[in-house]
């Protein structure tokens, strides 16, 4: 039955590819798209800590910083920037701070996830310290104001006036079981 | 082991036979074609005024969501694999298909996928509301409970066609009768084994989507959400990564059928075989490589604009080529009108002209205008509907005698074309005027300016849904009491295997492969 052989050989072919396109969708695309964002400098980047260089203060422009808080729809916890907008001079070093409470009875850890818009100006938002760096314990009722430190950079193209800088806070407890054990 | 067909019920269900399996196939896409059509009724019954006077907007947007994925998964594919079916075993002298259990599993998942879908409809919170190409993060974050339901069906369809493509490769590369080359085989059997291999290479990229889409809705993960890390953007590109070859997926085998339909009422040999079989080749590689021309307003660099564009426009060379070859065997050929050739004609002069709206789209800088109006919607439909459904419309009128052995009525299926011919330019040539004059696409309301047009749209859109209830009255009457044909050759100028088994075509064929000079 040399046929049925064919066929078993055919279908194998096939079956594999099939599954290799599965793969190559769930496991392949996302980390390439992410390759090819950060290559072409759009799309969002991760938290980076920037190591402040002196630079001359350019006090004849102004660029508005304005700055959200969002929370993921399962991060029970109040959380909102204290300064919602700043006018700033680029190079010149400012620090803002974000309040967050843990409103619920149990210890809990928060991350929060930085984005910027226009994305163009990601290259020239610069952060030396920032409480998206590192993820935030709360015991249960605590609260905390948190703060980001920033410098715009001179280089900013001059077309951009101004920014917004948004943060996702999202629960991250299951995974920072051991921050948790920390709080008791 | 020559026996006929089960009795009962049972002949359907435990079916392995590759006619049995294709008419399942042809019935159950009519089945959903209608369900499909009905819900564009309630679409331009809706905006047949401005203003809301039937249903909710909520239920409009379901009803959008609803007839573009019925229309698309459930009408147009298995209507072309039904057609697959039917007629690759008897274009190459194969006895069956190359796997039959596997051919019988394919269809029988297909009607659980759409009940599936369809039961979303009676759902608290209503069916899908995103739009055929279910855009995270409106398809994840701001879905109805229901998108659960739809991602399964998606999962099954998708199984079901690449199931049914392995099914449909396997049967080409192995079971050719002895003397059938690939390049003897008939044009309808070529554009299918392309189409069967994007169908392997780009359905699995849907599902992976669709789980992608699973696991942010259900497991906490951020693959197409911002807030977490991830990207909305990446979902249109994975969407259309499989979504762009997916349109060639639905034309292709709709040119083998035109190409099969042309030659046989013109009485000439197809002209430019050859450069056919490559320009389809050349249309399957380049439909991968150009998915980003349909999201030009995402925000890509320009560099990548560029390069779409350009691509796209590319396109148009081996599809121009085809055109070409249509309207070359027809040059001085001894032209009969019957039906199938009256829709294939169509085909030619309304897909070109959607091809030509399509070229327009294509300019990324004049897109930006375009993007999300009723031009989008119009170019496709003449794509999609005078393409695709014009040309299976054709495929049934051409091969329904040999099915079963008995003549259609031609002076009603003539009355069906003009109705379905006109019905369709009134529908969609003022939705490229509403369109350029701003109106968006999936809005259950307009503008007053919209009016007039949105009026004749909605006229045009009941005729054409009439003319496919005359449609369906007239395969059922040729199959009750048509007029019998006994002529292996039905249609005088046709040519081919197909024809050279009996009318009716017995249930077993080619038990012993013929000889191909």
């Amino acid at each position: 039955m040399s046929t049925v052989k064919s066929h078993r050989k055919v279908v194998t072919k096939l079956s594999l590819w099939a599954v290799g396109m599965f793969g190559f969708a769930l496991f392949v695309m996302p980390p390439l798209y992410d390759l090819f964002c950060e290559i072409t400098g759009i799309g969002i980047r991760p938290a980076e800590r920037y190591e402040a260089a002196p630079v001359a203060v350019d006090y004849s422009r102004e660029v508005s910083v304005t700055f959200a808080a969002t929370n993921n729809e399962q991060m029970p916890w109040a959380f909102r920037p204290m300064d919602s907008k700043v006018v700033v001079h680029p190079g010149e070093r400012y620090e803002v701070k974000f309040y967050a409470k843990n409103l619920t009875e149990n210890d809990m850890v928060g991350q929060a996830i930085p984005s910027l818009v226009p994305f163009s100006a990601g290259d020239y938002f610069h952060k030396t310290e920032c409480f998206c760096f590192n993820n935030q314990p709360l015991a249960a009722g605590e609260e905390v104001e948190m703060a980001l430190v920033f410098v715009v950079d001179p280089e900013l193209p001059s077309s951009i006036k101004s920014l917004v800088m948004s943060y996702t806070l999202f629960d991250v407890t299951p995974v920072a079981a051991d921050t948790v054990a920390q709080l008791q | 082991m020559a026996h006929g067909p089960a009795k009962g019920i049972g002949r359907w269900l435990f079916t392995t036979n590759h006619k049995d399996i294709g008419t399942l196939y042809l019935w159950f896409s009519f089945a959903m074609f209608l369900l499909g059509g009905f819900f564009a009724m309630v679409i331009r019954a809706e905006l047949f005024q401005p203003g809301m006077q039937l249903i909710r907007p909520e239920f409009f947007n379901q009803m959008t969501t609803m007839h573009g994925v019925i229309m698309v998964f459930g009408a147009i594919m298995p209507a072309f694999v039904g057609l697959a079916n039917w007629m690759i075993p008897l274009m190459i002298g194969a006895p069956d298909m190359a796997l039959p259990r596997m051919n019988n599993l394919s269809f029988w998942i297909l009607p659980f996928a759409f009940l599936t879908l369809a039961s979303t409809l009676f759902m608290e919170g209503g069916a899908p509301n995103f739009g055929w190409t279910f855009y995270a993060p409106l398809s994840t974050k701001y879905a109805p409970e229901s998108v659960n339901y739809f991602i399964f069906s998606m999962h099954i369809m998708g199984a079901s066609s690449i199931m049914g493509s392995i099914n449909i490769i396997a049967t080409i590369m192995n079971m050719r009768a002895p003397g059938m080359t690939y390049m003897k085989m008939p044009l309808f059997v070529w554009t299918w084994l392309i189409t069967a291999f994007l169908l392997v290479a780009v359905m699995p990229v849907l599902a992976g989507a669709v789980t992608m889409m699973l696991m942010d809705i259900n497991f906490g993960t951020s693959f197409f959400d911002a807030a977490g890390g991830g990207d909305p953007v990446l979902f249109q590109h994975i969407f259309w990564f499989f979504g762009h070859p997916e349109v060639y997926i639905i034309i292709l085998p709709a040119f083998g059928v035109v190409s099969a339909i042309i030659p046989a009422f013109s009485r000439k040999p197809l002209f430019g075989y050859a450069s056919m079989v490559y320009a389809t080749a050349a249309i399957a590689f380049l439909s991968f490589i150009v998915w980003a021309h349909h999201m030009f307003t995402v925000g890509m660099p320009i560099a990548g604009e560029l390069y779409f564009m350009y691509a796209t426009m590319l396109i148009a060379v081996p599809t121009g080529v085809k055109v070409f070859n249509w309207v070359t065997t027809m040059y001085k050929g001894a032209l009969t009108f019957e039906t199938p050739m009256l829709f294939c004609i169509a085909f030619v002069i309304l897909f070109t002209f959607g091809g030509f709206t399509g070229l327009m789209l294509s300019v990324a800088a004049a897109d930006i205008q375009y993007h999300d109006s009723y031009f989008v919607v119009a170019h496709f439909h003449y794509v999609m509907v005078a393409g695709a459904v014009f040309s299976g419309t054709a495929a049934v009128y051409y091969w329904l005698p040999k099915w079963c052995g008995k003549m259609y009525n031609e002076t009603m299926g003539q009355v069906q074309f003009w109705i379905a011919f006109i019905g369709f330019n009134i529908t969609f040539m003022p939705q490229h005027f509403l369109g350029l004059a701003g109106m968006p696409r999936r809005y259950a309301d307009y503008g007053l300016q919209f009016a007039d047009w949105n009026m004749v749209s909605s006229i045009g859109a009941f005729m054409y849904g009439a003319a496919q209830l005359l449609f369906l009255y007239n395969v059922i009457a040729t199959i009750r009491n048509g007029k019998p044909v006994s002529d292996n050759k039905v249609w005088e100028g046709a040519e081919g295997l197909e024809w050279e088994v009996p009318t009716p075509a017995p249930y077993h064929t080619f038990a012993t492969p013929p000889q191909i000079k």
